[in-house]
């Protein structure tokens, strides 16, 4: 049997070190897509074919078919107290399709099955995938009229990196199968926010919180630290003002879409704390905090600062420890601070205060930094092995900031890009306003290694590297070993045939010779891990045992 | 290195005969030269990676809406 540990009910934590930079979190990135030889073609379409072109390298990978459906019913409240189910080994096979009153294709699918899951029209894009759950756990689907990678969860920001920046080799690995097909236009992908022309796309972060914590204590110490995060984790972007109407420079990608302070909505009125609360997990014990104001990075010391010190911020807001500061007007100010270069602005408090972004960031880093040493997670030896790190990248990003930004502009990404739009200006006496510059911020996004110019810059060893290659092209497979994420992904791997769907908070198996699907619920995401379940993984080979062993089935029932 | 060579005592004799001043390039503009050269290699190199048509490349970058 399993080694299985009870879950304490009332620990959100799920064993995590609490304090400093550990937690459950995950990426979103919306692609930027554009077919050059194609100018026409419909956005929505071009973005299943990249779906459908992945899938098309799965299957030749797994020879079996390692990908499966995306659940879409997990987007619903399922008000499903239910945990994870491993511990209920002895659990009747009827009571684990108990569902709730509810009558949606999930429902419908474990009462009838699968064939009458794709009869009810939940698959009307005919061959076009237009969803995928990935072998490394992850989720690659249509979003809009982007291609969007949706990483598996994983409980650290080395490891935030790792698995979003595999999200790109997905991308990639689905444009270079679109570029070698002589039937389709070749699309090109880019990890950017914006067109410069009104519309923007975004990349989000998810991060898995106590709802006991409330949510005006959230947005209270959020917001001063999401004004300035920018100075860190921006990725630069030419032009000034929604549809860079002005010329000139600035910080963020997307700090001039940003119209309200807090709010739903995501995609019109885009508020700096979005409210959005689908915990996919147990809705009683966590919250899932969607951030959705952070620029794509591609450069990894950002992207491991962005994930870094926001799990940080968040374990302060969790003590009650948040620096009491309020920032006057905060959309106004997120906007310039986007728009000084110069990091030299001054920014408001509710006190009269009028401090840097680059001052305010310093007080959060020893807020944070005091916690964590009080904590004892930020032990360069006995801590938990990630909040030195972020610390100490932390320090010195904010000191260079200050006094050397040649050094900085090796990590952090709109320097980086504004280091090389000024080795143009220089060389070639361009304005902001010329179209080149404009070229240079595009084209610093495009995925591909020999287009993309942040890879050029990689390749150059003049921006540093945070994981090796070697992980990143792991992680494209792997699932992260420590979350839910390790359950699901290997599911897809192994049993990818065998599946009817799967989501974030569960997997739906269709076992031939048994009457109905059967859903596996992991609904906590600090289970379904390596240490839980690579042994009933190591056991069985068919998804029949496994799923008897699992749900405490006898083999033939 | 580049400091290095110019204060060989030859080098520096023929300066001083010249009366040109002796003093070699501080370090800083030795560093400050070979980065400008890195740029310069580096301009060179996205110069040929660079799509051709930047206006037309960069006008027809059109997205639809998204989060």
């Amino acid at each position: 049997m399993t080694a299985v540990v009870p879950g304490k009910p009332a620990d959100t934590s799920g064993g995590l070190p609490v304090g400093g930079a550990m937690r459950v979190m995950g990426s979103e990135t919306e692609y930027g897509i554009h077919a050059p030889s194609a100018p026409g073609a419909n956005a929505t379409m071009m973005s299943a074919r990249v779906i459908q072109a992945y899938a098309q390298v799965t299957r030749q990978r797994a020879a079996g078919g390692a990908e499966t459906r995306w659940d879409y019913t997990d987007e619903e409240p399922l008000h499903d107290a239910r945990g994870w189910t491993l511990e209920r080994s002895s659990a009747d096979p009827e009571q684990l399709t108990d569902q709730p009153p509810v009558l949606d294709a999930e429902a419908i699918a474990l009462a009838y099955g699968r064939q009458e899951l794709e009869a009810d029209g939940e698959d009307e894009s005919g061959t076009l995938l237009m969803n995928m759950v990935l072998g490394n756990g992850a989720r690659l689907y249509v979003d809009h009229a982007h291609p969007e990678y949706s990483s598996p969860e994983v409980t650290s920001p080395r490891a935030a990196v790792t698995w979003d920046a595999a999200g790109d080799l997905v991308a990639l690995a689905a444009v270079r199968r679109l570029a070698a097909d002589p039937d389709l236009p070749p699309v090109n992908l880019y990890k950017n926010n914006t067109d410069n022309k009104s519309v923007s796309y975004g990349s989000h972060e998810n991060y898995l919180m106590p709802r006991s914590v409330p949510f005006g204590e959230i947005v209270r110490g959020l917001t001063p630290f999401f004004v300035t995060r920018q100075i860190i984790c921006g990725a630069g972007r030419v032009g000034l003002g929604q549809d860079s109407a002005r010329a000139g420079y600035q910080i963020s990608q997307r700090a001039d879409f940003f119209e309200t302070e807090v709010g739903l909505e995501t995609t019109i009125r885009r508020p700096i704390i979005n409210t959005r609360d689908e915990p996919h997990a147990t809705a009683d014990k966590y919250r899932r905090l969607h951030v959705i104001i952070g620029d794509a990075n591609l450069s990894q010391a950002s992207n491991f600062l962005k994930f870094g010190t926001t799990a940080m911020v968040l374990s302060l807001i969790e003590a009650g420890l948040a620096p009491r500061i309020e920032v006057h007007e905060p959309v106004a100010a997120l906007q310039a601070v986007s728009h000084d270069t110069s990091l030299t602005a001054l920014l408001r408090l509710g006190d009269g205060r009028r401090i840097t972004a680059l001052d305010l960031q310093w007080i959060y880093l020893e807020a944070a930094s005091k916690h964590a040493q009080d904590t004892g997670v930020a032990d360069a030896v006995d801590g938990d092995g990630h909040t030195h790190e972020v610390l100490e990248r932390w320090a010195a990003t904010l000191s260079e900031l200050g006094s050397d930004r040649a050094a900085a502009a090796s990590s952090v990404e709109w320097l980086a890009k504004l280091s090389l739009l000024e080795g143009y200006r220089q060389r070639d006496g361009l304005g902001w306003d010329n179209a080149r510059l404009g070229l240079v911020d595009l084209q610093w996004a495009d995925i591909r290694p020999e287009k993309g110019l942040y890879y050029r810059l990689l390749a150059r060893d003049r921006m540093q590297r945070i994981v090796d290659d070697a992980a990143i092209a792991r992680a494209v497979t792997e699932p992260p070993s420590d979350t839910r994420a390790y359950f699901r992904g290997r599911c897809v791997s192994r049993f990818g045939a065998d599946l009817a769907g799967a989501s974030w908070d569960s997997v739906i198996f269709d076992v031939p010779g048994r009457g109905r699907l059967q859903r596996v619920p992991t609904r906590e995401p600090l289970r379904g891990t390596e240490a839980l379940t690579g042994g009933l993984f190591a056991r069985h080979r068919e998804a029949g045992t496994f799923l008897a062993e699992l749900l405490g089935l006898s083999p033939g029932s | 290195m580049a400091g290095q060579e110019q204060q060989q005592p030859q080098s520096r004799d023929t300066e001083v005969d010249e009366d040109v001043p002796a003093a070699p390039p501080a370090p800083g503009d030795a560093q400050a030269s070979a980065a400008t050269q890195g740029v310069d290699d580096l301009l060179d190199e996205i110069d040929g990676v660079l799509e051709s048509n930047a206006e037309e490349f960069v006008r027809a970058f059109v997205q639809k809406g998204g989060q």
